[in-house]
């Protein structure tokens, strides 16, 4: 299972990166995917809309099953891929490149607190 | 309790399928990409692993009388040796017991194959019923069976390349026929709305038998891909688009009941006794979305109705659904379908959607 090591993780399977501008890129992980099965439905938060931590904000369908994906941290929308709701199949075949979605993060300092590669894999193995 | 495992069960493990219980049966879902196993079947030959479906043996003079009685459908229209017939079998109050295909062999051996959640209680219905009505026939569980489903344009042709020898006995095989050849039993029927065969095998052979198709090029398919090619060839799953609580009438099977000739059938009484409010229909959500999934809630303008079984489907690049609403509702219609709390359009439609590769709604 493929779970880089200069990410960030949350339980509820979503990746996190910070980015130089100081917000956060999330994607689900590969082992989301591969558990949600071929990918055919993507719907992402509006931008601009306000995030608490947990809340959810996006939603991914396969074939088999529908499922929400949640805020890891509180923040505002301030980008949405809609690349990947066109083409769903993209999320299958990287994971880590077909991001969902990116945050302004309420705390600066909220990504220290989240789960490093390490702690995921152990997470889900 | 543990799951009960077909003869294939370390194949599809060492094949890195990922396994579900699917009532009961420890079975393989899909092997990589469930869309890719889809369109294996619908372009050239897939194969699934069909084994917790359970072939009964009706054997002893008076076998054509039993059956029926017992099925909805109408036994006597098997005339050439190996025939098959899809059937429901009813309760009393006409509610689905199960929906089953039945070979004529023999006037005296009929092969029916049930569902695998529904084989203990069909066995035990049907014992019943031999002892109320033909206690002189014997009916046989056929545990020492295993079966495969070949399926697609391709499968045939490729099962002949697998099993050398086996072109003679089965190419002259009719839709809905089915033949012994060696210790085969070989069907040209299925599933997935594609030609193909389902091959009945003794469960020793069934692992070198999946190898061989394998080894020809036939994809293993998983239950995932049987679902989406079964709905988009607009056929019921049993427990799911029907059950006990409904007639075959209202789940667009009024076609496999005969109510027109004089024989009497458990269950017609109350057939004739209740015309269906309600019926089967096929949608198609327009726009996207999302998917639709059953039991959503399905607006329409008769009234409330909702879905039974709902998927994207991978031949129309839409998402489907099999619904069940009022009678009144009519192909072309519009309706909308509750998905994740949010109205979506879609138009209604008289399944099947694909058959034989090709689309058969707008």
């Amino acid at each position: 299972m493929n779970v880089p090591k200069d990410l960030k993780y949350a339980d509820s399977h979503e990746w996190m990166r910070a980015e130089e501008d100081g917000t956060v890129t999330i994607g689900i992980t590969d082992h989301a995917q591969e558990a949600l099965g071929d990918l055919v439905f993507i719907e992402l938060p509006a931008i601009g809309r306000t995030l608490a931590a947990g809340e959810a904000c996006a939603v991914v369908e396969s074939v088999k099953a529908a499922s929400d994906v949640y805020a890891p941290l509180a923040g505002e929308v301030v980008a949405a891929n809609t690349a990947v709701t066109t083409a769903p199949e993209s999320l299958n075949a990287d994971a880590y490149t077909a991001w969902l979605f990116r945050i302004k993060p309420a705390d600066p300092n909220a990504l220290a607190s989240m789960l490093d590669a390490a702690a995921y894999e152990k997470l889900i193995a | 309790m543990s799951l009960n495992r077909t003869p294939l069960n370390a194949a599809h493990r060492a094949a890195g399928a990922r396994m579900v219980d699917f009532g009961g049966w420890d079975m393989p879902v899909a092997y990589g990409s469930q869309i890719d196993e889809h369109n294996a079947v619908r372009r050239d030959a897939g194969m699934f692993d069909v084994s917790h479906m359970r072939a009964l043996d009706l054997a002893g003079a008076g076998a054509r009388d039993f059956l029926r009685v017992a099925l909805a459908n109408n036994v006597d229209k098997l005339k050439d040796a190996g025939k098959a017939l899809y059937s429901c079998m009813l309760r009393e109050d006409g509610g689905v017991l199960d929906d089953l295909i039945v070979y004529f062999l023999r006037e005296d051996f009929f092969r029916i194959v049930v569902n695998a959640s529904t084989t203990d209680k069909d066995v035990a219905w049907l014992r019943a019923l031999l002892a109320s009505h033909a206690p002189t026939l014997t009916l046989t569980p056929r545990d020492d069976l295993a079966m495969i489903a070949v399926q697609g344009p391709g499968a045939r042709a490729k099962f002949w390349q697998a099993v050398p020898g086996s072109e003679a006995a089965t190419a002259g095989l009719k839709p809905f026929q089915g033949t012994q050849a060696g210790d085969l039993f070989v069907a040209r029927t299925g599933y997935t709305g594609e030609d193909g065969f389902e091959i009945l095998t003794p469960a020793a052979r069934a692992q070198s038998l999946w190898d061989a198709l394998a080894a020809v090029g036939v994809k293993p398919c998983g239950l995932g891909a049987r679902d989406t090619l079964r709905l988009e060839a607009g056929m019921n799953l049993y427990g799911q688009d029907m059950d006990e609580s409904v007639t075959p009438l209202v789940s667009g099977l009024a076609w496999t009941v005969d109510l027109a000739s004089a024989r009497d059938f458990v269950g017609k009484a109350a057939l004739v006794a209740h015309p269906p409010q309600s019926q089967l229909v096929g949608l198609v959500l327009l726009e996207g979305g999302g998917v639709l999934r059953a039991h959503q809630a399905v607006q329409t303008p008769h009234g409330g109705g909702e879905t039974t079984s709902g998927t994207f489907s991978p031949t129309l690049g839409k998402s489907i659904a099999l619904a069940r609403v009022p009678a009144a509702v009519a192909p072309g219609d519009m309706v909308e379908v509750s998905v994740r709390g949010k109205p979506l359009a879609a138009k209604v439609v008289k399944p099947p959607f694909v058959r034989n590769g090709k689309i058969l709604v707008q």
